[in-house]
């Protein structure tokens, strides 16, 4: 799983609000498999991050690579070799290819991730479907397996999202998000609007489904104990900057900033 | 008191216009399935009622020209009879409810039974010329999805039906990819139609007023209804006859009879109907309507 090259390179990533910075100079590697942590306070430009990765919001300075392969219509299908390719010289076909086929993302709420008024099944499926699956059987039964797997009883696939609880949209969400089998997906917040109890559920069901895919995720979050969770490496930000990065244990348990030791000291020791 | 007499340019639209139209135009034919923005003018009747249709015809229509109007298969509606008026009075054409005698049909809902030939071109009025409109409401994100060819989304809307129904159960305006590129909203045509556009040896002109779209399919080009590997796409069928003509597999119309739920079946396409009718014996015929 683990080679020489990081599925995702990002080097002084800046974004500004007009003439303020909402995000800059951010460098991280994601390596394949590899679970990372945006933890920091609310304004600290944890979402403008990952708006940049996620190309929603432009970068102003610096540099992204993904390591994908380029494809042109010259070279066919297999043959091409991956290389990190900056995602600013990709043409916008090959980025929506991209988010087709590799991408997966997570939004905080359910709803603009997903087609409220289409059933669950379609949701799951319509990923499949943009890949080119054209077979309505096997569409069916992949968005079956996978509603099962998020743990949604399988005589509600046919109910649209408006019918479901919180928890239950947001399995809906992870479950579309990784039929069409991403390499890396990207997490906003994707347990804060629930209540506790479902939020461990959700936890645990999107660490085992990322340990057993072997998916990179980046996963922006507030809550620590989120981060601590399910993340291998955590990025601690504050006022757009990085402040303090490492392993998760390390920066929870052993932090170096003055800010990470507030923000880790601030939450109630069990 | 009578008016001031006006005197319309031919075919109602002044030359600048029709020539704005007839690009618009031919960049649909050169683009099969592509939707061209066109201003779209006033023409005297309401926008949805055929506005784009009108435009089309008077770019295309000349004196020589034989036009005949249908209207969900009409020949006779008040407003497939006032469109023809219409163009023989600012085109000086001919009119006619023959199919075979046209040379431009325009039409709302439905294609011709009788088939169509190569010195016929159909103009379709068109409403909705977005077929991803309710699935997708920005435009700027349908175009682009035009333009990227990403048309899953067409295949969750089929794939609603048949988890719903069973069966797909859209039976007009059946979204058709055409030429193998563009997915294309045929206009409410009943899906019985669609059949009809494929490999269709008459130029087929899509207009839509209110929403300022052109498109076309030219002549002998390929129009495939969408569907799944496991559900394919199947026309309409109707399983009885025509009961005033007794014409088999065509488009048929449910007429209420009386106030106690009767109903009989026949033809949508009158043109069709009158002309099985007269070449039939006319003994059987009395018989039948007695």
């Amino acid at each position: 799983m683990n080679n020489e090259t990081p599925l995702l390179s990002v080097t002084g990533a800046s974004h500004r609000y007009g003439e303020r910075y909402g995000c800059r100079g951010v460098s991280f590697d994601l390596w394949p498999g590899e679970v990372l942590a945006v933890v920091g306070e609310s304004g600290s430009g944890k979402s403008t991050l990952l708006g940049m990765l996620a190309q929603r919001l432009a970068l102003d300075e610096g540099s992204i690579r993904y390591r994908t392969a380029r494809q042109t219509s010259a070279s066919g299908e297999g043959g091409a070799s991956e290389d990190l390719l900056d995602l600013s010289t990709l043409s916008e076909r090959e980025v929506r290819r991209l988010w087709r086929t590799d991408w997966g993302f997570v939004h905080q709420n359910a709803a603009d991730g997903l087609r409220m008024h289409v059933s669950a099944g379609g949701n799951v499926g319509e990923p499949l479907m943009a890949n080119g699956w054209r077979h309505f059987g096997q569409i069916r039964a992949e968005a079956e397996e996978w509603l099962r797997r998020v743990e949604i009883p399988t005589d509600r696939t046919d109910d649209a999202p408006t019918l479901f609880s919180g928890g239950m949209r947001q399995r809906v969400q992870v479950a579309r998000n990784l039929v069409f089998g991403p390499r890396l997906v990207f997490m906003d917040e994707p347990t804060s609007g629930l209540d506790v109890s479902v939020q461990a559920r959700l936890l645990d069901l999107i660490r085992s489904l990322v340990s057993e895919l072997g998916l990179a995720v980046v996963i922006v979050t507030h809550d620590l104990a989120v981060a601590r969770l399910i993340s291998h490496r955590t990025l601690v930000m504050k006022d757009g900057a990085v402040i303090e990065s490492g392993l998760t244990d390390r920066v929870l348990d052993d932090p170096q900033a003055a800010y990470t030791q507030l923000l880790v000291s601030s939450i109630l020791q069990g | 008191m009578s008016g001031p007499r006006i005197v319309y340019n031919e075919g109602y639209l002044d030359e600048q216009t029709k020539r704005v139209v007839r690009r618009a135009l031919l960049k649909g034919v050169a683009i099969p399935g592509f939707q061209v923005p066109f201003a779209s003018r006033e023409v005297p009747m309401p926008r949805g009622w055929g506005t784009g249709g009108v435009q089309l015809t008077a770019s295309v229509i000349g004196p020589a020209d034989t036009l005949k109007v249908i209207d969900q298969g009409a020949d006779d509606t008040t407003n497939a009879v006032s469109i023809r008026a219409f163009f023989e009075k600012v085109a000086g054409a001919d009119s006619t409810t023959r199919t075979d005698h046209a040379t431009i049909i325009q039409t709302r809902h439905r294609i011709p039974e009788t088939p169509l030939t190569e010195n016929q071109i159909v103009v379709y009025q068109v409403p909705i010329p977005e077929p991803l409109r309710f699935l997708e409401p920005r435009e700027t994100e349908t175009r682009r999805l035009h333009a990227l060819e990403e048309y899953g989304l067409m295949y969750v809307k089929l794939y609603e039906d048949i988890a719903k129904y069973g069966h797909i159960a859209k039976t007009y305006d059946y979204p058709v990819l055409v030429n193998g590129r563009y997915v294309m909203a045929p206009s409410p045509i009943p899906s019985f139609d669609n059949p009809k556009m494929h490999q269709s040896p008459a130029l087929q002109l899509f207009g839509a007023g209110r929403e300022k779209r052109i498109y076309a399919i030219p002549p002998y080009t390929d129009v495939e209804s969408l569907g799944f590997e496991d559900f394919p796409f199947e026309p309409q069928s109707f399983d009885q006859s025509c009961e005033i003509c007794e014409s088999t597999e065509v488009y048929l119309d449910e007429v209420l009879i009386d106030d106690q739920g009767g109903v009989m079946f026949v033809c949508s396409d009158t043109d069709h109907c009158e002309r099985t009718l007269t070449t039939r014996d006319h003994d059987h015929i009395t018989e039948v309507n007695a």
